[in-house]
């Protein structure tokens, strides 16, 4: 039932400042008919598994299965049940919106009369009926996007890889592409996308892998990774920061691990293991030390805190460089 | 947005693999020939510059340089015919340069399409554009007096081989393009390869005026053959004796065979090329 096999990739990229290595060593697996999120900040190696996986770059070690198909011995094959939108717009210019998907139906080699069916089907399934017909020039940042979020569903392919698919885009557009890709699961699509976005990976994705500085670190659903940490968390706004030692000092009272301070030293939390009665503690603790809050409250641990927990730092914050320098580079 | 279910049809197991290439190919051609339609900077770029050099080489030169049994008009117009489908060539390199930076070579390189209809295409549209200059160009020397002094044949194969250098000058430039990666670099650095090798040349003046090592060198050049082969098929060669070259003296074999290798040589690297590049 498994549908995309790695194992053991690696990717080496020369820089000034010596290699980086932005694979070391991936192993993933994505059951058919399933979304899979590859998870992980800017430079974790995301977009180099998804140009492997869809045969525009060769892995310097390892191996790639898609569908059956060995990725190195034949990518050809593998180019006919793929659909992929990468991390930029990859649309022509000085052609109009519907010019380049049926360009795109050509080239998987549907016929004229279904490419145009199909491209004016996509033109419509992405709200862009308006401005189908005038160059892409003109578009917005947003429609690009859909374009190019278009191109990939040209040929209803059999696994879908999407590089950041919602970046640049508002948030209807996003949830419309929520939409459509939830659809395209149900008829049997098997989608692998990636995203720096953990809301994203949570509401989309059966399973989930946290990569960093190019390996998986943690793998499983959105609520396994979140129980890695613990149940709720206990959240609280000061009013005055020159509190926050000693707040800090009743929640560490309560907590199962070390409360984090906001930078403005106003917002603290800790992971707890049992929620309410950890959270009534705190506050009358609070009070009577007679410490002034704007706001308390439980909530549950997010991707964000999963993330800080498994790699030592924010999800937003980049790993190392940026992969578009590390591209930038290879030249 | 209601999603649609319908999932096209593969494609039919009648298509063979020539067909196959033949339609990618076609699809990638209509695609830079809408460009060429729709960028009028372009075509501009493509129609004006060849017209300004008709003008300014014929009026500004034309009554100081002189030339051994014909005006300079007839002269200069297969030196400047030359030198428009050279410089006309770097199209293919600023805009291979340009797909890749775009990203759009990311979205060709992940459909089933065959691996060189992407070059294809663009040097088919790159010839395309050529024609066009190469056309505007007969037309304004016609203005300025030049006339073809052979037969229609005749001129037909100046025009053909003309186009057919400028079509495997494309390559080498798609090549340079996929290598720099900026169209930018692409634009400026063509100009100090392609200078020397259209000036250094029996394209604007005779070879014999020029000082001894550039004179080898402008024997030796390949553009000089084109000139010499695109002057004789068009009847403007006067009756300068031509240096006793071997290229110089069979200049249309000579340009053929340069062709043939260029062709030869670059296709299979371009080709080559392109299956391992990849945007950013």
């Amino acid at each position: 039932m498994t549908i995309i096999e790695a194992s053991g990739l690696t990717k080496t990229y020369k820089s000034k400042t010596g290699p980086v290595h932005a694979l070391a060593g991936l192993d993933l697996t994505v059951p058919r008919g399933t979304v899979k999120a590859i998870l992980g900040p800017n430079g974790a190696g995301k977009t180099t598994v998804v140009k492997i996986l869809t045969t525009l770059i060769r892995p310097d070690t390892g191996t790639a299965v898609v569908d059956g198909i060995n990725v190195l011995d034949d990518p050809k094959a593998v180019r006919s049940i793929i659909g992929v939108s990468g991390q930029y717009a990859a649309v022509d210019e000085n052609l109009t919106g519907f010019e380049n998907l049926e360009m795109v139906g050509r080239l998987y080699h549907l016929g004229g009369a279904a490419s145009r069916r199909r491209a004016q089907e996509l033109i419509d399934l992405f709200e862009l009926t308006a401005a189908g017909n005038r160059p892409v020039k003109g578009f917005s940042g947003g429609m690009r996007r859909r374009i190019d979020l278009a191109g990939a569903l040209v040929f209803n392919p059999k696994i879908l890889f999407l590089d950041e698919p919602t970046t640049g885009l508002d948030p209807r557009s996003r949830m419309a592409l929520w939409g459509v890709i939830n659809k395209l699961v149900d008829d049997g699509t098997t989608v692998l996308l990636t995203t720096q976005y953990l809301e994203e990976a949570d509401q989309l994705a059966d399973s989930i892998a946290v990569i960093d500085y190019g390996k998986v670190i943690a793998e499983g659903t959105s609520d396994e990774l979140k129980a890695q940490i613990g149940g709720h968390r206990v959240v609280i706004a000061l009013v005055d920061a020159a509190d926050a030692n000693a707040a800090r000092e009743v929640l560490a009272r309560y907590g199962a691990g070390e409360p984090q301070v906001s930078s403005d030293g106003r917002g603290i939390d800790v992971a707890v293991t049992d929620g309410p009665p950890a959270l009534q503690h705190v506050l009358a603790d609070l009070r009577t030390a007679g410490i002034e809050l704007h706001d308390a409250g439980m909530r549950r641990p997010t991707l964000d805190d999963v993330f800080l927990k498994l790699t030592g730092h924010k999800a937003d914050m980049a790993a190392g460089e940026n992969e578009d320098e590390k591209m930038e580079k290879v030249k | 947005m209601t999603a649609t279910a319908t999932r096209p049809a593969p494609a039919p197991p009648t298509w063979n693999p020539l067909s196959l290439w033949y339609s990618d190919g076609w699809t990638t051609t209509k695609r830079n020939l809408i460009k060429i339609k729709r960028t009028p900077d372009m075509l501009v770029f493509a129609v004006i510059q060849p017209i300004m050099f008709v003008l300014l080489f014929s009026q500004v030169y034309g009554g100081a340089i002189s030339v051994q049994g014909t005006d300079y008009v007839q002269f200069l117009m297969a030196g400047i015919f030359a030198q428009t489908v050279v410089f006309g060539s770097t199209f293919s390199g600023s805009a291979m340069a340009q797909d890749l930076k775009d990203g759009i070579i990311d979205r060709f390189r992940s459909l089933p399409m065959s691996s060189s209809a992407v070059l294809v295409g663009r040097t088919n549209g790159d010839l395309v554009l050529n024609t066009i200059s190469m056309i505007i160009m007969m037309a304004t020397g016609f203005l300025v007096g030049w006339r073809v002094n052979s037969s229609v044949g005749e001129f037909f194969a100046g025009l053909g081989l003309l186009l057919l250098f400028s079509y495997a000058f494309s390559w080498v430039m798609a090549l340079l393009g996929m290598s720099v990666r900026s169209p930018e670099v692409i634009n400026n650095a063509s100009f100090i390869i392609l200078f020397p090798i259209t000036f250094i040349s029996n394209a604007f003046v005779p070879i014999e005026t020029l000082p001894d090592p550039l004179r080898v060198f402008a024997e030796l050049n390949p553009v000089s053959a084109l000139v010499q082969a695109a002057r004789e098929l068009f009847g403007n060669e006067g009756s300068a004796p031509v240096p006793d070259v071997w290229t110089l003296q069979n200049p249309v074999l000579t340009v053929l065979i340069g062709v043939v290798v260029l062709l030869v040589v670059f296709v299979p690297l371009c080709i080559r090329k392109f299956a391992s590049i990849s945007s950013r």
